[in-house]
């Protein structure tokens, strides 16, 4: 293959044209949050370019609601690490001591008992939980909007994401600002019409329907704001991709 | 010398050869890097469905729901009956990581080969069978003869006969597109934005199944056409998808 000139030439422009376009492109998803903490590495191109499409796409759309009809018969629980004496003894009170702490950059850190959530406006919906795993479930999920609860707290303007931690100390995730404020996004207390049972991540579990179940942290009991998730874990945003998992589960 | 082998001896196919490529460069191009994906998706799906061998139609499905069937083999996870009295190592972590790049650069690849098909023709001269070619006379004598394994003739090696045609049209519009589609409406955020996506294909267990199958389908499909190139003449042909020199003569056995 012989290359001409004028071949050249416009090969030069193309790969420039390229470059710079793709380098427009990185600082503005930087600029507009599009990239995920997880977004560097070897997976980080596929990971940004899959986070950065579905919050353009999928910012404010809706997870699906179901039919009771649909509700699975009966639902299947993941295993879970063994609960430690701290779950045992908050158990045995009936879960009456258990706090949910909110902190970081909100204008007032609070505490809430499971009953203070459960006086608040809630939502019951019911939704699909798909594991990453490959099977999923239907429940119904009663709770209270996570944005109900920020709105209480009033997160500071610089505010970009919310940790979310479970007893269960090396369980802990975090979410940006569009699912944290997702009317679906519940701090869920209930399922099916009763409480949420031990094994489905009772007594409080974060429901994140836009997203895999590992999303969906059960016993959560502290929240905390953020403006960056630099500070926090290895700095890759939550406990998923420090196990080699993404952080954005939307896929 | 491998080229004295191969060498044209008529001057009208030295010149044909010299006009034009077997190939254009951006089929080469897009065909390698549409290959490199799709390897790493096999190998990364294959890793992924290890840890749920089991398939379900509708919205849901799980452990305690009946699948539609199971594949015999162990799983990675040990909530998973399979009967084995062992479980796989978990390597979820970089296979979903790993699919989903893979998956990006596969339909980056495929926009850039539509458009360039579209505009240059390629489509339309490669790939769309002549009219004469789909009369059932001609269909059957065709397929009677890949049936009876007698090779092609010398005038196949410069351009695609119908069933080539037929099943690089359908594998490229057909089984591409519903890869793509099942595998997208299995995310529970394009759920959430185009819920009739997922709907239509009876439910996000569904659309695993049908992912599942397509896959096949598209497995089987390399295995064949990696099998004809090498009845055709596996250098020739390999050659020609690299350089894009025109395959004119048979290869040396």
């Amino acid at each position: 293959m012989k290359l001409s000139r004028r071949k050249l030439i416009t090969t030069g422009l193309a790969v420039t044209a390229g470059a710079s376009g793709l380098a427009v492109a990185a600082k503005l998803a930087r600029r507009y949050g599009l990239i995920p903490p997880d977004g560097g590495g070897l997976y980080g191109p596929g990971e940004t370019l899959t986070y950065a499409a579905q919050r353009l796409l999928t910012r404010h759309s809706l997870a699906r609601e179901f039919a009771t009809s649909q509700i699975s018969k009966p639902p299947f629980a993941n295993a879970v690490d063994p609960l430690g004496e701290e779950f045992k003894r908050l158990q045995k009170g009936g879960f009456t001591d258990w706090r949910l702490n909110v902190d970081g950059m909100v204008a007032r850190p609070a505490s809430f008992s499971v009953a203070e959530l459960r006086s608040f406006p809630k939502r019951s919906q019911i939704t699909h939980l798909a594991c990453e795993e490959g099977w999923s479930y239907i429940a119904e999920w009663i709770g209270v909007p996570l944005s109900h609860v920020l709105g209480l707290v009033g997160t500071l303007p610089q505010a970009r994401y919310v940790i979310y931690r479970s007893i269960q100390s090396d369980w802990w995730e975090s979410i940006d600002m569009a699912d944290a404020l997702h009317p679906q996004t519940l701090v869920a207390y209930g399922m099916n019409g009763g409480e949420v049972p031990v094994g489905f991540g009772g007594p409080l579990r974060l429901r994140v329907p836009r997203q895999l179940g590992y999303k969906s942290v059960k016993y959560i009991t502290r929240l905390t704001v953020t403006d960056s998730l630099k500070p926090f874990g290895k700095g890759l945003g939550s406990a998923s991709p420090e196990a080699g998992y993404a952080w954005y589960a939307g896929i | 010398m491998a080229d004295s082998v191969w060498a044209p001896t008529s001057g009208s196919v030295v010149a044909a050869a010299t006009a034009t490529s077997r190939h254009s460069a951006v089929v080469r191009l897009t065909h390698w890097i549409t290959t490199l994906c799709f390897l790493a998706l096999l190998v990364s799906g294959v890793e992924i469905l290890i840890s749920h061998p089991r398939f379900y139609w509708g919205e849901a499905g799980n452990v305690l729901t009946a699948p539609l069937f199971k594949l015999p083999i162990p799983a990675s996870r040990a909530t998973v009956p399979t009967g084995y009295g062992y479980v796989l190592p978990d390597q979820n972590g970089w296979s979903r990581y790993l699919h989903f790049q893979a998956a990006w650069l596969a339909v980056l690849t495929g926009l850039l080969y539509l458009v360039f098909g579209l505009l240059s023709g390629h489509f339309r001269q490669n790939l769309f069978p002549a009219r004469a070619d789909l009369s059932w006379r001609a269909l059957s004598t065709i397929i009677a003869r890949h049936l009876s394994f007698r090779s092609a003739s010398e005038a196949e090696a410069g351009s695609y006969n119908v069933l080539q045609r037929l099943t690089y049209l359908f594998v490229i519009f057909v089984l591409f597109p519903l890869v793509i589609w099942t595998g997208l409406a299995m995310s529970p955020a394009i759920a959430s934005a185009f819920p009739a996506a997922v709907t239509v294909l009876g439910g996000q267990q569904s659309a695993r199944t049908i992912h599942f199958f397509v896959s096949i389908f598209l497995l089987l499909f390399l295995l064949v056409h990696v099998g004809m190139v090498s009845l055709a003449g596996f250098r020739n042909r390999m050659r020609a998808m690299i350089t894009g020199s025109p395959a004119t003569t048979k290869e040396p056995r």
